[in-house]
Parts: structure tokens; C-alpha cells; sequence
């Protein structure tokens, strides 16, 4: 009870203190202003951070006549535009003699400076630490040394000790005695901070003779892992390119590969999936995290009636005319296209990003993992093991097999072909709808969508071997990594011409991809 | 097919066309010099154009028949040679500017000087005489088709993964062909021609001349699909085309029969593409684009393969339909296109050639 009592009334010095230190540095009086910061400072207020912070960029003004402080956005002539403190987005427009700049010199800002440095370094979260650190690198003075030291006693966590250390290191690189130096060489070596390898940089080239070899070979110890690491990415990147290749083929590669039959307008439906996508966003406007997990079996849903729709309407018709079934769906592909064009209009339209899918996951300095290429590729992979797993240990999967293996035979012990046909084409159709759904988080949605992926994906099926799901899981990645290998050689387009290239040779080589079908089903 | 039997080149098909080619030929420069321009029966020089435009077309869809009707390859990469045989003819118009370009450089067309380079790259070379154009017209399409053809058909590559090869051929083309580094005017391609062989493109007489090669170049390609149709050349085709093993089983050499046939039609579509390219004023690599190449299998097929002029007919009437659609009900050009390609597949397996000849039989 007392503890409470005594917490509540520290909470209420702190809350005057912040309170008495805002009014403070409302005022045109350095000495004040002064006065004024000290209290913000004893008042550990977290709210203080946005007037400290606005104080050290110059950007805090105060209102001259409605006495209130407001931050500086931009100049212009003879007008200003300043924001809310609390609100940047409540911008209004002021004359320039309207508003005052609130005084600060030097040592004030050295003052600032030394309570957001201590703060953010005695954080509790560790990652806060971290960034504190990494943001002081750049620029060691006294202050920040003794910080880091102080710090450097009770840190727990190694990686901001690691960090703290190398803040000291990098000082002792500057100034220290030669022993230190050398000590300061050996520690930094590890470190892939861009100020550590600045400061290497700098003493291998101009540094005292015996430190620059030195210098230098930590240099290149630090170039090997920035290489390795420039490298992963490339893979990571390519496994990303894979992995949208690989959802947009992998329903071809059940149409084309098991049924035989070639559906040109397999990309409308990825594209009937990525419009699915963006109508549940429209009609969830308040969850847009939300609205991408529904989106995913709706799409699937709507692609897959659509595609049964297209294989009772024409596909079944054409059975055994391979050729002719392409060109009908071809002709069914126009159609989708004309008509989304007629009902969303030609224009793009924008899904957007849910918050969970963007930004980046930082491994080290050099190499950060963006989640939306990292949920693609575990979603891909999930699709993969979900598809595989119908396929192999459903009935459906059973008799799918069966009828595509020997059609007469499956019907003799009677499995119902026609009604297989249609279930395993809207399978097909419905998987293009989800990879439609990944595909509208990396691109516009539009009605050329689809067209602008069908071609790969055919490759990727004929790549890989028709009929063979492993196949075009292996074909996919691959050429995802070789096409984000060879860009940075040769540009984009071309890498993408090369792989064309190559694919076309490879077909030659081998004709029926890199897994080929085996025994009687094999033969045409 | 009624094809497989012997058969003269000028059998009664052959000469009905022949004679209906010469006689519109005629008819449409006559109604074009003769009548003044407010009487009914004048035909504007730009409609003249325009049906220069079909023909050519035309000469492709003949040459898409030949090998997808009489041989079984459907090769979704015609485009492409057509592109190539309007890109020589675009080179040497490109040439022909000399100074009168934007720019003002007598060698060098202007999207070079546009992106700084300093000198013509060396495939630019000898596009300013005539022959050597011509040449190329049929030597660069016959050459990538001798090639992709020798590759392709040796290993025995067929039916649907042959299709769609072909398309990844032109795609990459396409691409190719995008680029500035390229040298062939990037996105924009080769444009502003100003004349052809020292005639104007924009007088009149010069469009007519082209109306009427373009006339004769379909009527010659025709009457050579004819002759190599009806020879044992075109018999063996037609033998790979119904049961490619027998015919190889036999002692034919499968691969030699597909190559020549196949390079002979990519030759036809690359002189089409250059009779197209004065006419239309442009080429740019749009026209590589896999739509288009599937676009005009298209033609064939709502024409009636193996028959030629079913070609023919399917080409203009398609294109006929496209100009008319884009113009008044752009937004029914797709459904329509969309719409023929499902019905002629499922309910005109034989083309409007095979309606046709079903009423000839019923007479």
C-alpha cells in the first residue's frame, strides 16, 4: 500500500516535472529553455524523446502568439509549414515571423545528446540497445566513449557487448597506444559495421606502416564475409524468384502434367486469384492482415469454379487434340481478360501489404531477409507439401493417378474419369488462384498479369518434366537462383533471355525435361 | 484429307484462287485510278493499304498452313520470322533516310544519335544497298529457322513441347529486340521511313505497287506451297504429319523433311514481313510478342488447315474482323477474337474451308 502510495506520488512529480519542463522551453530565454530541459530530463517522460529530439535537429519552434511549440516540416519564401508535436500528420501553414526558434547552443545539445544516448543504452529491450549502438558508431566522442563503457560492465546481451566493444576498439584504433591498436585490429576483424570497416579502411591506407598490413588483411577477412554474405542473398532472392515461379506453374504442372491438357488461360485465373485478393481487401477495408488469409481460400475457391467452369465448357470436348485445346484456351484467356478489363477497369489496381508483411528481418549489417520473399517461400512451400499430400494420400490423388496413368483401365474399375477430369482441373485452376494471391503482394494487379507469367511458367513445367511435381519444385528454384545470379552480370533482361536460351537448348538435350515420365505412361 | 491423293499443283482450288486473287487485284487498283473520289465505287488509297495489309497477312497464314496443315507443326513462333523479315526491310529504309532524319546524320538513323553512339554497329552494314536487304528478308529468318529447326527436330522434340519452345523463341526475342543495347531502335523500333527504292511511301502510286506485290508475292507463295505440297516432298509431309514413326520406320528421314519445310515457311513469313513493314510504316518488336504469333495460328485454324486458301480466308476475314471491332467496339474485340477461338476449335474443327467443301459434298 505504501510502495503504491509512494509509486503514485513519484508518478505525479514526474508528470509535473514534464508538465513545468514543457512550459520552460516555451520560452525565448537560453537559461530557461535550459531550466526546462533538465526537468524533461528528471522526468524520464517517454513523451519528452519527440521535443529533446526536435530540439537537437533545430526543428522545434514555438508560436509566438498562441504559446504553443509546434515542429517545423518545411520552409518556404516567406511561409512555413509546421506540425502538431504530438501529430506530424496535422500539418498547418504559418508566416514565417508567426513562430520562433527555441533557443539552444552546444552544450545544451551535448546535454541532450548524453540523456538519449544513456536512455536508449540502459533500454530494456536489447534490440533498442543494439540500434543505440550501431547509430553511435559513426561518431565516437568522449561522451559516447564513457557511455559505452559504463554500459559495457553490465551488459548482458553478447551482441551489444560485442558492438560496445568495438565502439571502445574503434576509439583505441584512433588514439590508442600501438599495443592497443593491434588488439583494437584483431577485435574489429569480426565486425561488419560500416563505420568499423570505414575506420579500417582508413588505417589501411594511411595509417602507421606496421598497422596497415594488418589493417588490410581485416579488411579482407571483413570483404570475404560481406562477399558471402552479398552471395546468400543473391540465393535468397532466387529462392524467392523460384518460389513464385514455382505457385504460378504448379498448377499447370497438375493440368498439364497429369491431365495432358495445355490451358493457355492459366494465367487469367492466377489473375482471377490476385483480383479475388483485392475485392476481400475492398470489403475489409479495417483488416488488411485479416483480409489476405481469407483471401487465400476464397481465391482458390473462385479460381477453381472458374477453372471447372472452362474444362465442363470446353476442354472436355477437346479431349485428345492437344493443340486445339490450346488455342480454345487461349481463347477463354482473351475472354477473362476482356472482362476483367470491363468490370475493374484496365487500370492497375494496388492490393495492399499487410503490416506483418513488410519490413525487413536483419540478420547482420550486410544481409537483412525481407519478410514478404520470406512468407512467399514458406507459403509455397506449404502449398507444395499440401498439393503433394492430396495427391499422394487422398482418393482423389488416388484415382487422379489412376486416369492419368490409363484412362480405359481407371474407368473399368470404375472411377467416374469425367468427374475427375473437372476435380483435378479446378485443383489445378485453384492452386493458380492462390499463387495469384501471393503474386498481387509483389506486383500491381492488372489484367495482363497473367500473360506476363504464363510463358514461365510453361517453362518451369517442361523444365522440370511433365507430369512430376518434384520436377517443377526443382526447376522452379533453379531457375529462380540462376536467373538472380546471372542479373547482376548481365541486367535483367538479358538473364531472363539466357535462361530462355538455355531452356530451349535443354529441351534438345533433354525433351522430356529433367525428370522424365517412366514406363507405359511415358509413351505417346 | 482429300490433299493425301495425287494431285496436280493447279488443281481446281489453285485456280479458282488464283483467278479470284488476280481479279480483286485488279478490280481494287481499278476502282482506286478510275473512279473520282466522291463516287461510291471509289476505293480510297488508305482501304488499297489496308488490304495490302490482309495480304501479307495472308502469305504468313500460308505459311503457317504449310507446316502446321500439312506437317503437324504448330509452331507458336511464326511471328518471330515474320518480325525478322520486316526488321531487314525497316534496316534498309531506316538507311534510306540518310540526312533527311531528325537529327540530320547522313549514316547513322537517328535513335543511335539519340542514345550517343558515335558509329554504325556492324550488323547495320550493307542494309543501304537493295539486294542486300532483299537477301536478308529470306536469309536471316531461313537461317534461324535452318538452326532452331536442326536442333529441334533431331532430338526429336514434338508436338506440345515444340509449341511451346517456339514461343519461349519469339518471347525471347521479344525481349532481345526491347533493349537499346540492341541496336534495332529498342521499344520504339524503326519508324519514319521516307522511301522505298527512290519511290515515296506516301504517294499514292508507290502504296498501290505495294497493294499489287503484295498481291503477287501471296500468289507466288501460294502457287510454291502448291508444287511443294503436291510433290512426294509434300506426300512424305503429310505421312510425318498422320503417323510421324511409320513414316520413319519406313526409311524417310523425318528430321531432313521437317527442316526443309519448316526453314522454306519461316523464308515465306520473313518476305511478308517485309512487304508488310513499307505498307504499315513501322516495326517494332511488339510484333514478336507471342500473342500475335497465336493470333495468327488462329487465322489458319478458323480458315481450314491443309488447304491454303482456307489460309488465306481465315487471314483477312480475321483481320477484316479486327480492324472493323477495334475501330467501332473495342471493348468487344476480345470477347469476339476470344470467343472465335473456342467456337472454330470445338464446332469448326475443319475451318470455314471445311463448311465449304461439306456443302460441295451435300451438291
Amino acid at each position: 500500500m505504501l510502495l503504491m502510495l509512494a509509486n503514485a506520488k513519484l508518478w505525479a512529480a514526474a508528470e509535473e516535472d514534464f508538465a513545468r519542463g514543457l512550459e520552460l522551453i516555451n520560452s525565448s530565454k537560453l537559461s530557461q529553455v535550459k531550466q526546462g530541459v533538465d526537468r524533461l530530463i528528471a522526468s524520464s517522460d517517454p513523451r519528452a524523446r519527440i521535443y529533446l529530439n526536435a530540439m537537437l535537429d533545430s526543428n522545434l519552434y514555438r508560436h509566438t502568439k498562441e504559446k504553443r511549440l509546434v515542429m517545423l516540416v518545411s520552409r518556404d519564401g516567406s511561409k512555413v509549414i509546421v506540425a502538431d508535436v504530438n501529430d506530424a500528420s496535422k500539418t498547418e501553414e504559418l508566416k514565417k515571423r508567426r513562430v520562433k526558434r527555441v533557443p539552444i547552443n552546444n552544450r545544451l545539445r551535448g546535454d541532450i545528446k548524453a540523456y538519449l544516448a544513456s536512455k536508449d543504452l540502459s533500454d530494456e529491450s536489447s534490440s533498442v540497445r543494439k540500434a543505440a549502438v550501431q547509430r553511435l558508431l559513426g561518431d565516437i566522442g568522449e561522451l559516447e566513449l564513457g557511455l559505452f563503457k559504463q554500459r559495457l560492465e553490465v551488459e548482458t546481451n553478447p551482441d551489444v557487448k560485442y558492438l560496445l566493444e568495438s565502439g571502445i576498439a574503434l576509439d583505441k584504433l584512433a588514439n590508442g597506444e600501438r599495443f592497443e591498436q593491434l588488439a583494437a585490429i584483431e577485435l574489429l576483424g569480426e565486425s561488419l559495421e560500416p563505420p568499423v570497416r570505414n575506420s579500417l579502411n582508413q588505417m589501411a591506407e594511411s595509417g602507421p606502416e606496421e598497422l596497415q598490413a594488418l589493417a588490410a588483411k581485416a579488411l579482407a577477412k571483413i570483404d570475404d564475409k560481406v562477399a558471402f554474405y552479398a552471395f546468400l542473398e543473391k540465393v535468397f532472392f532466387g529462392l524467392s524468384l523460384g518460389s513464385v515461379l514455382v505457385l504460378a506453374a504448379i498448377g499447370l504442372a497438375i493440368t498439364f502434367g497429369v491431365m495432358g491438357c495445355i490451358n493457355m488461360a492459366h494465367g487469367e485465373l492466377i489473375m482471377i486469384g490476385a483480383y479475388t485478393t483485392y475485392v476481400i481487401q475492398l470489403m475489409m477495408p479495417n483488416a488488411i492482415g485479416a483480409s489476405l488469409i481469407v483471401a487465400v481460400p476464397a481465391a482458390f475457391l473462385v479460381s477453381g469454379l472458374v477453372g471447372i467452369l472452362i474444362e465442363r465448357g470446353v476442354i472436355q470436348f477437346l479431349k485428345g487434340r492437344p493443340l486445339e485445346t490450346l488455342l480454345a484456351t487461349f481463347g477463354v484467356s482473351l475472354v477473362l481478360q476482356q472482362l476483367v478489363r470491363s468490370i475493374f477497369s484496365p487500370l492497375n489496381r494496388s492490393v495492399e501489404t499487410p503490416e506483418w508483411m513488410s519490413g525487413a528481418l536483419d540478420i547482420n549489417p550486410v544481409f537483412a531477409i525481407t519478410y514478404n520473399r520470406l512468407y512467399i517461400i514458406f507459403f509455397c512451400l506449404a502449398v507444395f507439401a499440401l498439393l503433394f499430400f492430396v495427391l499422394r494420400k487422398t482418393v482423389l490423388g488416388l484415382q487422379v493417378r489412376a486416369v492419368s496413368q490409363n484412362r480405359n483401365m481407371a474407368r473399368a474399375m470404375g472411377v467416374r474419369s469425367e468427374w475427375v477430369d473437372a476435380l483435378t482441373f479446378g485443383l489445378g485452376s485453384g492452386i493458380a488462384g492462390v499463387a495469384g494471391v501471393a503474386l498481387s503482394q509483389l506486383t500491381n494487379v492488372g489484367p495482363n498479369l497473367g500473360q506476363s507469367y504464363i510463358i514461365d511458367s510453361f517453362m518451369v513445367v517442361v523444365f522440370g518434366g511433365v507430369g512430376n511435381l518434384w520436377g517443377t519444385l526443382v526447376a522452379g528454384m533453379s531457375l529462380g537462383i540462376a536467373n538472380k545470379m546471372l542479373e547482376p552480370v548481365s541486367g535483367a533482361v538479358l538473364a531472363k533471355i539466357l535462361v530462355l536460351v538455355f531452356i530451349i537448348l535443354f529441351i534438345q538435350k533433354r525433351p522430356r525435361g529433367l525428370f522424365p515420365q517412366k514406363g507405359r505412361a511415358a509413351e505417346d | 484429307m482429300s490433299t493425301s491423293t495425287m494431285n496436280p499443283v493447279f488443281d481446281k482450288q489453285t485456280n479458282v484462287f488464283l483467278s479470284v486473287l488476280s481479279v480483286i487485284s485488279v478490280l481494287v487498283i481499278a476502282c482506286n485510278q478510275l473512279f473520282p473520289a466522291d463516287s461510291a465505287l471509289h476505293i480510297p488509297t488508305y482501304t488499297v493499304t489496308l488490304l495490302g495489309k490482309y495480304l501479307c497477312y495472308a502469305l504468313l497464314a500460308v505459311a503457317i498452313d504449310l507446316i502446321w496443315g500439312y506437317m503437324g507443326i504448330l509452331s507458336l513462333g511464326h511471328g518471330a520470322f515474320f518480325a525478322l523479315g520486316g526488321y531487314a526491310m525497316g534496316m534498309y529504309l531506316m538507311r534510306q533516310i540518310g540526312e533527311r532524319g531528325v537529327y540530320g546524320d547522313p549514316l547513322l538513323p537517328d535513335f543511335m544519335v539519340f542514345l550517343n553512339w558515335s558509329e554504325l554497329p556492324w550488323f547495320w552494314h550493307g542494309f543501304d544497298m537493295f539486294w542486300f536487304a532483299a537477301l536478308m528478308v529470306v536469309l536471316v529468318p531461313g537461317v534461324l529457322a535452318f538452326v532452331f529447326g536442326w536442333l529441334t527436330f533431331r532430338s526429336r522434340v514434338t508436338g506440345v513441347y515444340l509449341s511451346i519452345i517456339t514461343q519461349a523463341l519469339t518471347y525471347a526475342l521479344m525481349l532481345a529486340f526491347y533493349r537499346n543495347e540492341m541496336g534495332f531502335g529498342g521499344n520504339n523500333g524503326l519508324t519514319d521511313f521516307k522511301d522505298l527504292l527512290g519511290f515515296d511511301l506516301q504517294s499514292d502510286a508507290t502504296r498501290l505497287w505495294l497493294f499489287l506485290l503484295s498481291a503477287i508475292a501471296l500468289g507466288l507463295g501460294y502457287i510454291a506451297c502448291r508444287f511443294i505440297v503436291a510433290s512426294k516432298l509434300g506426300r512424305v509431309s503429310l505421312a510425318i504429319r498422320d503417323a510421324e514413326s511409320r513414316t520413319r520406320f519406313i526409311g524417310y528421314k523425318v528430321e531432313n523433311v521437317k527442316l526443309w519445310v519448316f526453314t522454306f515457311s519461316a523464308m515465306l513469313a520473313g518476305i511478308a514481313g517485309a512487304l508488310y513493314v513499307p505498307q504499315v510504316g513501322i516495326i517494332n518488336p511488339n510484333e514478336f510478342s507471342p500473342l500475335n504469333s497465336i493470333e495468327m495460328v488462329v487465322w489458319v485454324a478458323l480458315g481450314g488447315r491443309a488447304t491454303l486458301y482456307g489460309a488465306v480466308v481465315g487471314a483477312i476475314v480475321v483481320n477484316y474482323a479486327k480492324t472493323y471491332f477495334t475501330g467501332a467496339l473495342p471493348e468487344v474485340w476480345l470477347f469476339a477474337l476470344g470467343g472465335l477461338f473456342v467456337v472454330t476449335t470445338i464446332f469448326l474443327p475443319k475451318g470455314i474451308a471445311g463448311l465449304l467443301k461439306k456443302k460441295e459434298a451435300r451438291a
